[in-house]
């Protein structure tokens, strides 16, 4: 008996030892390492030389549409029920709407969005979401220029990337339906989700971090800002969660922790990477799609386009960046179509959600109100 | 000098490996040999240059003295002297060092004819060390990689690499690493506090035997390895922690470039259930 359990539980560690190197999608140098600090503070991105090509080449940018012929006619007096390009030329509305039919439907076409019996009717709800995400675009690329998007900016391509729906959408993960038994509760971790990274950590953070554009600005922060305690802190459970919300940006723009931190003080920003400051702003302009521009649109899409719960599809970093630290390999998209540049919205409209006190940089962002300890 | 009582025994010429007879002479207690003059070489070369490092940087301050290694711009090329290749003479320097020592330390085992225990579990530490300041940056394609000589800022080095790979205690051989250090120390303080007590009886008792250690610990964990045995596992999990250790950085950005937690989808990805 003694010799059976022995030859068992040798032939399981060798079987599990040849699966975990087997079955491993091992990396090899060459290797392409980018350093972003002081030399010698291990500051630095490493990539092989290979995924950065393979990267570069598959978040080609796609060339612009030739320019429109000069025209003065305005889309708004020409055609029925333009709503936000009304003052773009007849020539420039059209370009656009079929540069928007190659980046988002290609295969689908005009019909997609459009009753072609009738280009004004609004029947389909892709129109009326279709709508709310040019006023998205231009509120991007103007409210957000220069907190995030840059002159790089953004297009419907950005994200979709040639699919009606982009790939790297999200709803919020409920975890496995356990009613009860040993395992009726997970604290929303331990699942190995790619949504941070395998870890096991709670991997809905981006529900609560991402998802809410009235949150506390702070609640992701849970380093002390003081070298004593001077009050009850933060629970490792919030901890946990903010490092599920670092692995999910880490992965999402392809980078590692030391991007942004130098991670011998990873809460001090004067030790911080310039591009933690547009990361901040990032997550702003995050919560600001998702809570502003998708989130009313609920009622918009069919059942069918909502989540388990019934949440909208949503945003994160991933869905623009897709692994790049500069989408589409940091191409000024936006530069071909300056309709796209202005934002158009009135008064009336949802108020972009500007935060609260942006930083910047080197000085403290939005000097938070002392951590809890 | 007085000569201790087995010195006898082994201040006789012979067992050196290089040099012959040349260096094979002892300076009050210490043997000299060919390796003995490198280590003194390059370990007072190696110091002299840490100094004038730090006479170049910014401090006195003995926490923040740091020599870094060159910009990753260099590759495997030679820096400027006060850019990296101070540096990078002084990991020669210590390559050079440790390695006269322990080869000086196998001449002395051949002159008291004894095993080579003690040269190979210090080639262990040697090995870590290669492997963090050649090896990996070799294989890496940049010096820069290695960690810089300082004693906050090696700190600073090792907590940035390891955020790296996201989380680094995911780094299976970190695991097992960390396992042998943790499992070293039990068992040194177990070894320890058994022979400490044996040996200091209390007032009126006597030093207790190997019998009686034995008898203790197989009265309290049910099993003793023994005298000899002890030793032998106190070294096999000391030098595979240092093993391991060496094992884990090497693996990370050489063979692995991504976060360590997604190293697991192997487990997710075993053909039983994927």
């Amino acid at each position: 008996m003694k010799i059976f359990f022995t030859v068992l539980g040798a032939a399981v560690a060798f079987f599990l030892t040849v699966a975990m190197i087997g079955l491993t999608d091992w990396d090899r140098p060459p290797l392409a390492v980018q350093q972003n600090g002081y030399r010698g503070t291990a500051m630095a991105q490493v990539h092989t030389r290979e995924a950065v090509a393979e990267k570069k080449e598959a978040n080609l940018a796609p060339a612009p549409a030739d320019p429109a012929e000069p025209g003065d006619d305005l889309a708004g007096t020409t055609y029925e029920n333009v709503q936000v390009l009304k003052n773009v030329s007849v020539n420039e509305f059209n370009r656009l709407m079929v540069s928007m039919t190659e980046w988002v439907s290609p295969e689908q076409g005009c019909t997609y969005c459009h009753n072609t019996e009738n280009m004004a009717d609004d029947s389909l709800y892709q129109k009326k979401v279709a709508r709310r995400m040019l006023q998205m675009t231009q509120h991007l690329n103007s409210d957000w220029k220069d907190k995030h998007t840059g002159g790089a900016g953004v297009t419907c391509y950005t994200c979709h990337r040639g699919q009606p729906v982009p790939a790297n959408i999200w709803f919020t993960d409920a975890g496995p339906n356990r009613p009860g038994g040993f395992t009726a509760r997970n604290n929303g971790q331990n699942l190995a989700k790619s949504s941070v990274g395998l870890a096991s950590l709670p991997y809905d953070t981006l529900t609560e971090y991402l998802a809410d554009k009235t949150i506390d600005n702070n609640v992701i922060r849970v380093n002390s800002t003081t070298a004593l305690p001077t009050t009850k802190g933060k629970p490792i459970q919030d901890a946990e969660k903010t490092y599920g919300l670092m692995i999910h940006m880490s992965e999402g723009l392809g980078v590692n922790c030391t991007f942004c931190h130098n991670t011998r003080a990873i809460s001090n920003w004067s030790q911080s990477t310039p591009q933690r400051t547009t990361a901040w702003h990032g997550i702003r302009m995050v919560r600001d799609i998702n809570g502003n521009y998708l989130e009313p649109l609920t009622s918009t899409f069919p059942p069918n386009r909502l989540g388990a719960l019934g949440d909208v599809p949503k945003v994160n970093c991933t869905t623009c960046h897709n692994g790049q630290n500069k989408p589409l390999n940091g191409a000024h998209v936006v530069d071909a179509y300056p309709e796209l540049t202005k934002s158009t919205e009135t008064a009336s409209a949802t108020p972009p959600a500007v935060p609260a006190n942006p930083p910047t940089m080197p000085a403290t962002p939005a000097q938070p109100a002392p951590a809890p300890q | 000098m007085a000569m201790l009582s087995f010195e006898r025994k082994y201040r006789i010429r012979g067992g050196t490996l290089v040099g012959g007879d040349l260096f094979d002479f002892w300076v009050g207690p210490f043997y000299v040999g060919f390796f003995g003059v490198t280590t003194l070489f390059f370990s007072v070369l190696g110091t002299a240059l840490i100094i004038y490092g730090a006479a170049l940087g910014p401090t006195w301050n003995i926490w923040q003295i740091n020599i870094a290694p060159p910009d990753l711009k260099y590759g495997l090329a030679l820096a400027p002297l006060q850019e990296g290749g101070l540096w990078q003479i002084i990991t020669f320097c210590a390559v050079g060092a440790f390695c006269s020592w322990a080869l000086r330390e196998v001449e002395i085992c051949r002159k008291l004819g004894i095993g080579y225990h003690v040269p190979f579990a210090f080639s262990i530490a040697i090995l870590a060390y290669v492997t963090l300041v050649v090896v990996r940056p070799l294989l890496m394609g940049a010096w820069g990689h290695g960690f810089p000589y300082g004693i906050l800022s090696h700190l600073d080095w090792v907590s940035n690499t390891g955020y790296q790979y996201l989380h680094f205690h995911y780094n299976p051989a970190h695991m097992l690493a960390v396992t042998f250090f943790f499992t070293t120390t039990l068992a040194l303080s177990l070894h320890g506090s058994l022979i400490l007590s044996s040996t200091n009886p209390g007032k009126g008792e006597v030093v207790k035997t190997p019998e009686h250690e034995d008898t203790f610990f197989r009265d309290t964990i049910g099993y003793s390895i023994g005298t000899l045995g002890i030793h032998r596992l106190g070294l096999f999990l000391a030098l595979s922690a240092g093993f391991w250790s060496a094992v884990c950085i090497v693996i990370s950005g050489p063979i692995w470039t991504r976060g360590w937690p997604e190293w697991w989808g192997w487990w997710l990805n075993l053909p039983v259930w994927r």
